[in-house]
């Protein structure tokens, strides 16, 4: 066996992504690499990605500390492999009477490789952490052991027999659980269960600041990349878009009453919430369709329409918010946006969002309302036109003709890009929404 | 207690049960004169004669025939197979007469033999002698098959096939015959056919198999052990037929995460009957997939060095796979 030490780079995630950062090391030096495993988190302009191992072998040095930007081609760690050298050939062995011995030991390069357990025990982020064995399932239901307060040791953070196990026998993790996540109509934009204890910042340089009149009253934290990247997205958006804000209200009335009466049909057909989301997509799409300017891109001597109309979802998470894709939202039914918002929410959770899973959006969609907000002022997602809430449903009374009645409201909140847009058009877009909305009713088809 | 080889017990299990009944004889190519290609059956005729080691015909199918028969008319032959890659010849009158019999005579016709025929490879000897075929007889019902991998079972458990009323495929690993040694009792006992051995206790995971690659399972454990602080449950089927599914689930259940092992190819193999036991009763109790190390679906061992050690199985490989299964 020939040690050999190997570079591993950073790779080019994206076409047009020239470096990236380190956000943070997921192995330290001395764990075991196996092939493919995770070795460090990456954050690009767009994404976080997991940079897997391209060998086998024991990682020696980090070269990259977390938090910095590296080029792509620079190496980042070293990692010590084993080579089979050319042995020579064993001696044969008679076949008969003769005695025969064990063979010459080890075939395998890194026979001991794999895995070593991920030390974010509580990450909710590995991307093993969610799932279950039946041994697990079943010991934690028999005992009351609340999973997402169990550290998971095995591959990827995965909850092991044994952490159960060990949880029941220390008895951290027993109920009562702390507050259960609430049944939001539209899980697509819930942020993570927060059960779990906080998390330390992503670079863990907290520095004290004393100088000043008041010494331990206040403490600095270092900004995490992926802050970084929304504060400059933010700032960018709205320095360079003037933003203009309008709001109409939409009886949701009848929309509730349908959900309510597809809703358990809905869960056992196809195995996901009906949510208000996917309804609110379509008539976003619906409205899209009839105003194509809202779908469209300032590029100071013109401006440039889309035809395809690509809705990005802010979805929250514990300590940012991305903007998946659902690409040609146009030609999907309710159920199949229902589909895409689920599965969009839950890679942004498990943080498996790919590059490509955040490029193209020509509109966004935010699920405000998930807050509890009933009013809110978003800031258009960069370089896009216009970007609308969805706010809290609320009953209220409403004066319909000369009575009062008791109705399911909702206000649709919309910041637009002035330069390409006018109140007249906005208004007429957010009238179209509110009447596609309104007109949802019990004949209203999911597929 | 003496520490003998594996070998030695065979031959010891066999000598002691023509001492303690008459009818018990040995038959097979070179068993006689030369006792046996390997030794098993040295000194047999000198002690017994030559109507109780018998030299046979290179007719494979010829000896299980006769000693079906002799078994039939109340005697208690022991066939050798001198490799079990010769054994196919024999599988007629093995599948279709010796594990029929009880069965079409109503109970009338018993046949109380015994095949034995060495197993598996790393003897650099190719494809004629080093096959494991435990697949071909494991599903006909009639047939009781053992595969010892210490030399206490391999004694206990040819002295309780030759007692066994009905056919009885004793399956030794060539590769076990001088490399395996350890303490055998001189009094006489029986290992019970279809009873597991938990050979080592461990609560990570839990490593199921039969005969050689037990071995390098057990290094890998003492391994895993001292470096990785991971401790391997290790259970040895012993029988193959019938199956110790209480055993096996017993094991299975201990850790969750199973590891079965052979070196007998993978598809349609001891191990996928036993995956098929643990998936029907233990689903609640698993914690990770079951995963099988078996040899490779390929017609034969190869005779070059590097191929035959690619095919078989070895502590390394064991140990990285046991590991993967302990830190999944």
């Amino acid at each position: 066996m020939a040690k050999q030490i190997v570079e591993i780079v950073m790779p080019q995630l994206a076409e047009s992504l020239v470096n990236a950062t380190i956000d943070r090391w997921l192995k330290e030096p001395g764990d075991m690499l196996d092939m493919y495993e995770p070795i460090c988190e990456l954050i690009t302009d767009k994404v976080n990605a997991e940079l897997p191992s391209t060998v086998r072998g024991k990682l020696v040095k980090i070269l990259a500390n977390a938090g910095e930007v590296v080029d792509v081609g620079t190496p980042i760690c070293l990692v010590e492999t084993e080579q089979e050298s050319a042995a020579s050939l064993p001696q044969a062995t008679g076949m008969a009477d003769e005695a025969v011995s064990l063979p010459a030991a080890a075939s395998r390069p890194a026979a001991a490789a794999p895995v070593a357990a991920a030390p974010a025990a509580l990450d909710p982020g590995a991307p093993m952490r969610s799932r279950y064995s039946p041994a697990v399932q079943r010991l934690a239901a028999e005992n009351g052991v609340d999973l997402s307060r169990v550290a998971g040791t095995g591959l990827g953070g995965r909850i092991t027999r044994k952490d159960v196990l060990d949880a029941i026998e220390s008895g951290s993790a027993l109920p009562p659980a702390p507050a259960a996540q609430a049944q939001s109509p539209a899980a697509a934009a819930v942020p993570p269960a927060p059960a779990r204890a906080p998390e330390p910042p992503r670079i863990p340089v907290v520095e004290v600041d004393e100088g000043h009149a008041a010494p331990g009253r206040e403490y600095a934290i270092d900004v995490t990349p992926i802050r970084n990247t929304i504060a400059k997205n933010m700032r960018q958006s709205v320095t360079e878009i003037p933003h203009a804000w309008t709001m109409v209200e939409v009886d949701l009335t009848n929309l509730v009453q349908l959900r309510s009466k597809l809703k358990d049909d809905f869960k056992k057909n196809e195995g996901i919430n009906l949510t208000f989301m996917p309804f609110l997509l379509k008539a976003v799409v619906g409205a899209i369709k009839e105003y194509p300017l809202m779908n469209s891109v300032w590029a100071v001597d013109k401006i440039i329409v889309k035809r395809d109309i690509n809705l990005s979802l802010a979805v929250g998470t514990e300590d940012s918010v991305l903007t998946p894709v659902i690409r040609n939202a146009d030609q999907k039914t309710i159920t199949g946006l229902a589909h895409e918002i689920h599965e969009l929410a839950r890679k942004t959770r498990e943080g498996k969002l790919k590059l490509s899973d955040m490029q193209g959006g020509t509109f966004t969609v935010n699920n405000t309302g998930t807050f509890g907000s009933v009013l809110s002022y978003p800031i258009i997602n960069y370089p896009q036109a216009a970007i609308m809430t969805l706010e809290a449903i609320v009953k209220r009374p409403v004066v319909i003709g000369d009575m009062i009645g008791i109705r399911s409201m909702v206000n649709l909140c919309l910041s637009f890009d002035h330069r390409i847009l006018d109140g007249i058009i906005c208004g007429r877009f957010h009238q179209k929404v509110k009447e596609i909305l309104e007109g949802f009713g019990p004949d209203t088809k999911l597929y | 207690m003496p520490v003998i080889e594996y070998i030695e017990a065979i031959r010891t299990a066999m000598k002691e049960e023509m001492e303690r009944d008459p009818e018990v004889f040995v038959l097979g190519e070179d068993v006689g004169l030369k006792g046996g290609v390997f030794g098993t059956t040295k000194g047999l005729q000198q002690q017994f004669g030559e109507a109780r080691a018998l030299d046979t015909p290179l007719s494979e199918s010829a000896i299980a025939g006769v000693a079906i028969g002799a078994a039939m008319a109340g005697m208690k032959p022991i066939a050798e197979m001198q490799y079990s890659d010769f054994m196919f010849p024999a599988t007629n009158q093995i599948i279709s007469e010796a594990a029929k019999i009880r069965y079409r005579s109503n109970n009338d016709w018993s046949c109380p033999v015994v095949i034995r025929a060495p197993i598996g490879g790393g003897v650099f000897g190719g494809l004629y002698h080093s096959q494991c075929p435990e697949s071909v007889f494991f599903g006909t019902p009639g047939l009781k098959i053992v595969a010892p991998s210490t030399a206490y079972d391999a004694k206990g458990l040819l002295k309780a096939a030759i007692r066994d009323p009905d056919p009885v495929l004793f399956f030794e690993n060539k590769k076990c015959y001088r490399l395996i040694s350890d303490e055998v009792p001189e009094e006489d006992y029986v290992v019970p056919i279809g009873k597991s051995k938990v050979m080592r206790e461990g609560s990570d995971i839990t490593v199921i198999g039969y005969s050689m690659p037990l071995h390098f399972a057990m290094q890998a454990a003492e391994e895993l052990s001292r470096e990785e602080g991971v401790e391997a449950h290790i259970l040895d089927l012993r029988s193959l037929q019938p199956l110790d599914r209480s055993g096996i689930l017993e094991a299975a259940s201990k850790t969750g995460k199973i590891l079965i092992i052979h070196e007998d190819n993978k598809t349609g193999g001891i191990g996928a009957e036993v995956a098929a036991i643990i998936a029907e009763e233990l689903l609640y109790d698993l914690d990770a997939p079951i995963r099988r190390v078996c040899g490779p679906d390929v017609p034969a061992m190869p005779i070059n060095p590097p191929g035959e050690k690619h095919f078989l199985l070895n502590k390394d490989k064991l140990k990285a796979e046991m590991l993967e299964l302990a830190r999944y």
